[in-house]
């Protein structure tokens, strides 16, 4: 079982968009060890031929009639935004000014 | 005077029907004491959130003008309920005990919130709760711990502490709480009161802040078996708003729980799980459990000994499967469209202002199990942990259907310990995991459960629970067996195990 360090666990973070402080990844890293060995003994339980079980119900998708229903208004759905403008949520830009 | 905070959700339902008292004084009177005893998060028992006097009465209100015409709408009509934060209520602030959803007001009811207020139950508010349902002690709220009514120096269980210490303490008849691993039934546990975790797809999880979607479970949270099977009926059934939610007609559990409570389990097979006992028990919570065994048999039921060899990994395989669900599902908190925004100096980036926002919006618990199912579903390693721990649950499943071809239900203590104290495990995330060990299987299966008081243990002379087991769908099951069993407990005690609570000293709110 590979050793989680704290260069990866930042990695993580990264990719989960968490900004971690130092503290933080200092804390971490060693727990996530832990809980990791903890869960190392399940790589030896089962063989090749268990079909894996993802949920404890067979799922179908569900389909519903294509007919208009009563929704949320713009006002009720925007409620909660943190910022909104013109009946739009407001969000931080994602393209710089050369995009 | 009647004290109405002290009767259960059955006997407030039938002083309703015979005109002893209305829904408004019920609902004012668990008002007042919640307002006597809960406190806040450095005082008093912490149960609440947020409590809606306002709209309470005004649903206590229209209840008693339907009960004066003649037309109530349930039977429970009129008997006031808290609801677990996790479950959306329509204007009523929902925060997952988050400080990412702080403020936040659902535009929509949960399908069980909505069965309520169809129902006519008032509710009182929201209750406390570890943040997005991760943890088993309540301590890992962004608004301060909940207190255990038995000792307030001690855990109320979690992730639904807030909804059994409500109950527990007389300060509300009937709660909502939801089960992942055990968060109905470990608080329950905990704190001598009754949780049930029904089949999966049982009741509808539509409205319900999802932590893992395979394993959530919207369940009651009560003082007696009937009160839970009253619950149960009135919000179980088909939704069509839920993938998930199995399309059969509700059976009736009250009358399963009113038919076991004359004691009679002639018949019976009861499976005690092998693995779920003895060794890392607390040896008063074994014992509590082991008379427990005596009274089933002396009801007429066979008990017998079942092994599920593969309960021991259910642990690592629950932690696991659960961090990969709720790191994913946990995704959408970003900033972007509700909830807390927090903006970086400087001319910062759509991902600056999402990575800021989830570090002061998660608390440590949530940053963990992010972390670690982001880990394991992560490209190299997802066959290693989460295509594993999928097959493995396999194994679990096949156990628990290889042990009900030969007993009717299956029986464990519900928590290895007792209620253990605030800020004991904190730091030691494994230590705090085992208190769900008897718990897991049932939610990894999809098999429904429920904890009931079965007595205090001598160390402590905290309360001790009682888990029982059955087949999917059979959840009537519990209700029988869990009836018959604390009928024989009570007769033993003289009466309900929470009259032996200590009385609560007021705190100011």
């Amino acid at each position: 079982m590979p050793e989680i360090t704290r260069d990866e666990v930042a990695h993580l973070a990264n990719l989960a968009r968490i900004d971690l402080s130092d503290a933080e990844l200092d804390h971490l890293a060693p727990q996530l060890n832990v809980i990791l060995e903890s869960v190392a003994s399940l790589s030896d339980v089962v063989s090749a031929d268990v079909p894996p079980t993802s949920h404890p119900l067979p799922l179908t998708n569900v389909f519903r009639e294509d007919v208009v229903r009563p929704g949320l208004t713009a006002e009720q759905a925007l409620a909660a935004a943190p910022a909104s403008e013109q009946q739009r949520f407001m969000v931080p830009r994602i393209l710089g000014d050369e995009q | 005077m009647t004290d109405w905070t002290r009767k259960t959700a059955d006997e407030l339902a039938q002083a309703l029907a015979a005109g002893e008292v209305t829904s408004v004084e019920l609902t004012q009177a668990h008002l007042d004491r919640i307002a006597a005893v809960d406190g806040n998060a450095d005082a008093g028992i912490h149960a609440f959130l947020h409590v809606d006097a306002e709209g309470a009465l005004a649903q206590a209100k229209a209840s008693d003008e339907r009960r004066a015409a003649g037309t109530p709408a349930s039977y429970l009509d009129g008997v006031p309920i808290a609801v677990k934060d996790v479950l959306a209520t329509e204007g009523v602030p929902t925060t997952v005990a988050s400080k990412i959803l702080e403020g936040w007001i659902p535009p929509y009811d949960a399908t069980v919130v909505k069965k309520l207020k169809e129902a006519g139950l008032p509710i009182l508010g929201k209750t406390n709760m570890d943040e997005f349902a991760m943890g088993s002690s309540t301590e890992h709220s962004a608004y301060g711990p909940t207190r255990n009514p038995w000792d307030q120096t001690r855990i109320p269980g979690g992730s639904g502490g807030g909804s059994a210490a409500a109950v527990a303490a007389f300060e509300a008849p009937l709660a909502l709480g939801t089960d992942t691993g055990g968060s109905i039934r470990q608080p329950a546990a905990v704190t001598g009161s009754v949780g049930v975790k029904p089949t999966y797809g049982g009741v509808s999880r539509y409205g319900l802040v999802a932590m893992a979607n395979s394993l959530d479970q919207v369940g009651p949270v009560t003082r007696t078996v009937l009160d839970s099977a009253l619950l149960h009926e009135l919000i179980g059934g088909h939704d069509p708003l839920d993938s998930t939610s199995i399309d059969a007609p509700v059976p009736a559990f009250a009358d399963a729980a009113r038919q076991g409570a004359a004691g009679d389990l002639s018949g019976l097979k009861v499976g005690v799980i092998r693995e779920l006992q003895g060794e890392g028990y607390q040896p008063g919570v074994q014992a509590r459990f082991d008379e427990s065994l005596d009274l089933l048999r002396a009801a007429g039921a066979e008990v017998v000994e079942v092994s599920c060899p593969n309960f021991v990994h259910a642990l690592a395989t629950y932690y696991l499967v659960m961090p990969c669900e709720a790191s994913s599902n946990l995704a959408k908190f970003d900033a972007m469209r509700y909830g807390l925004r927090v903006t970086p100096d400087g001319d910062p980036s759509a991902e600056d202002v999402m990575r800021a926002s989830r570090d002061a919006g998660f608390g440590d618990e949530v940053k963990r199990r992010i972390i670690i199912g982001t880990y394991a579903l992560s490209s190299g390693y997802y066959d290693a942990y989460y295509g594993q721990a999928q097959k493995v649950r396999t194994l679990i499943t096949q156990d628990f259907e290889a042990a009900f071809a030969q007993v009717d239900v299956l029986v464990s203590p519900t928590s290895p310990t007792t209620a253990f104290k605030l800020g004991e495990k904190l730091d030691d995330p494994i230590a705090m995991y085992l208190n769900d060990l008897a718990t897991i299987p049932a939610n990894l299966a999809g098999v429904p459960g429920i904890s009931l008081p079965n007595g205090l243990a001598d160390e402590d002379d905290l309360p001790s629970g009682f888990q029982i087991l059955a087949p999917a769908t059979e959840d009537v099951r519990l209700y029988r067996v869990g009836a018959a069993l604390e009928a024989a407990l009570e007769k033993n005690w003289g009466g309900p195990l929470l009259d032996r609570a200590p009385e609560l000293e007021g705190v100011s709110a």
